[in-house]
């Protein structure tokens, strides 16, 4: 069937080769829309942003603005981000793998599979204003569990110096979307994990301990540094959850380059652009390593 | 053994619910603290009742509306197109689809800003009207990793070239096999798509608010600034509306055909 009529189309008339050649650009007119789209809309935009980070004002080319990320509020900037990123990144991936293994593998009922599955889709996509609103009822400093924490157990959090618009009161908002989203990606390859490994693990005296360190680990190790590095990703691009949450205050790169956007506190528009090259440089990294560790995972997941 | 490991699992799973469900249950708790000493729905009923609510809400479905249109228009024939004639770029198709999520959508609204303001040969930012389109082009770069991977999805469970043959047998056009072929055929999986876009457009904040658009994630951010009890009941309205989707998109997917009869 491959010799089939479209694909004749083509070369009908052999003795005309003029039509052929006149047919052949007719083939690429049909993904012609979708490639000036992501030219127009998705591809010159960000080289714009890259060559201007290379620009001065006067549009001579230059390395400064790269140097001048480095100074102090910059770099504090993206090493906040970047830890911000990285803990709720970790914490996220190992307590939704955990989640995860329990579900798939803990001999739970099934329809609690489907519901976890069903709910992290929708808490996965529950990021930005709401959740950080969420949050503050629940642990802000007249938060329902705040409030709860101090009247039945008197337990404090706020004077233990716990705040939601802190470092790991983000971190804690963050884990909401996080562990969702690792749970819906690493679901399948726990799902790979075939039944027979375990059996055969067992058939040679492997102990549970050993089936885990020798079986598991290793085939689910490239899944979870590769979701990993994407949860990094999400949550270092991530504007609206720690907008809302903390204002303008709190200095990640996110919230610095949409203040850098409202009004050019930088003083330097180019300032601004060579904050976003970075910010494209950390997250495109990122996921060069999640293709890299995926296609590694794929082996097993056959 | 097995008995220690159901016991992990129950505890983990216990942990993680209670860190999921905690938080929707003090925020509606908060929400309806709005009147003093008893429970009431006033925080609700003031949220319902405010004109921007309404303006805002009604413009960022109409967004969104527009955006999955784009979207479908954008992708279902490149996506058709790729499987029927030009496999060899599907490499390269998947890899910008796949670039809105290398690229954070505050970088992409910045180079929007740059690149499309008054003076440029594309003005879009010169014209309330013309920053509304933007705006649901934006919007399309944020769901076209999403809207892609569904019809791709959806177009590997149908014969893609034996209906195109048959189509053209029969006298078919292009425009009448994607319009009336292709698109029938794959409709579950496009409204998949469309379904998240939707959910990830409606409250959105960031390009909406860059670009000073009168948009609901704006909206809320503005009333998170301004007033106690009302942004619980928002946070809750704008999880049901999330949860609307992805069950939608779950019902859907039960009438979604499983494979092909033949593989491409």
């Amino acid at each position: 069937m491959a010799d089939s009529i479209v694909s004749e189309t083509a070369r009908v008339s052999p003795g005309a080769p003029e039509i052929s050649r006149l047919r052949l650009p007719l083939h690429w007119l049909g993904v012609a829309p979708f490639f000036v789209f992501a030219l127009l809309f998705l591809i010159l935009p960000t080289i714009g942003l890259i060559a201007g980070a290379f620009k001065n004002a006067a549009g001579d080319y230059t390395l400064d603005n790269i140097i001048a990320l480095s100074q102090p509020k910059l770099a504090a900037a993206y090493w906040v981000s970047i830890q911000i990123s990285f803990v709720s990144a970790v914490l996220g991936a190992l307590i939704g793998l955990a989640m995860a293994v329990a579900v798939v593998r803990g001999g739970l009922p099934p329809w609690l599979r489907s519901a976890t599955l069903t709910f992290s889709g929708v808490a996965s996509n529950f990021a930005g204003v709401p959740l950080a609103f969420s949050f503050i009822a629940t642990l802000g400093r007249l938060g329902v569990a705040t409030i709860l924490l101090r009247d039945i157990f008197g337990i404090n959090i706020y004077s233990l110096g716990f705040s939601i618009f802190s470092f790991w009161g983000l971190i804690l908002t963050y884990l909401y979307f996080q562990i969702p989203l690792m749970i819906v990606i690493i679901t399948p390859a726990v799902d790979g994990l075939k039944k027979e490994w375990g059996e055969a693990a067992a058939t040679l005296g492997a102990t549970n301990w050993q089936y885990w360190r020798m079986v598991v680990i290793p085939v689910l190790w490239p899944s979870f540094l590769g979701t990993t590095v994407l949860l990094f990703a999400n949550a270092f691009g991530a504007v609206a959850t720690a907008y809302a949450l903390t204002g303008p205050s709190l200095n990640i790169v996110p919230i610095q380059l949409f203040a850098q956007i409202r009004g050019d506190v930088l003083y330097n528009p180019n300032l601004g652009y060579a904050l976003a090259f970075g910010m494209i440089v950390i997250t495109g990294l990122a996921n060069l390593f999640y293709i890299l560790f995926q296609r590694r995972a794929e082996r097993w997941l056959k | 053994m097995k008995q220690g490991s159901r016991f992990w699992a129950w505890l983990v799973f216990g942990v993680g619910t209670t860190y999921f469900v905690l938080p929707l249950l003090a925020t509606f708790e908060f929400s309806l603290r709005k009147r003093r000493g008893e429970y009431s729905f006033d925080a609700y009923r003031s949220v319902f009742g405010d004109p921007n609510f309404q303006t805002t809400f009604t413009y960022s479905v109409v967004v969104a509306v527009f955006t999955i249109l784009l979207g479908v228009l954008l992708v279902v024939p490149t996506a058709y197109w790729i499987r029927l004639r030009l496999p060899h770029l599907r490499p390269v198709v998947e890899f910008i689809t796949l670039l809105p999520l290398v690229i954070p959508a505050i970088v992409i609204v910045f180079g929007y800003i740059r690149m499309f303001g008054s003076n440029s040969t594309l003005p879009f930012l010169a014209t309330a009207r013309g920053t509304d389109a933007l705006l649901v082009i934006g919007y399309t770069t944020l769901a076209l990793p999403y809207m892609y991977r569904a019809v791709d999805t959806g177009l590997r469970t149908i014969d893609v070239r034996t209906l195109t043959e048959a189509a053209q047998i029969l006298g078919a056009g292009w425009t009448t096999i994607i319009a009336r072929i292709i698109l029938p055929n794959v409709l579950i999986a496009v409204l998949s798509g469309a379904f998240l876009s939707f959910a990830i457009v409606i409250g959105e904040f960031t390009m909406a608010s860059l670009l000073n658009r009168p948009a609901f994630g704006p909206y809320l951010q503005n009333i998170g600034a301004n007033s106690a009890y009302e942004p619980s009941a928002l946070a809750l309205i704008s999880f049901a509306i999330t949860w609307g989707c992805m069950s939608l998109i779950q019902i859907l997917s039960r009438f979604a055909p499983r494979s092909a009869n033949r593989p491409n």
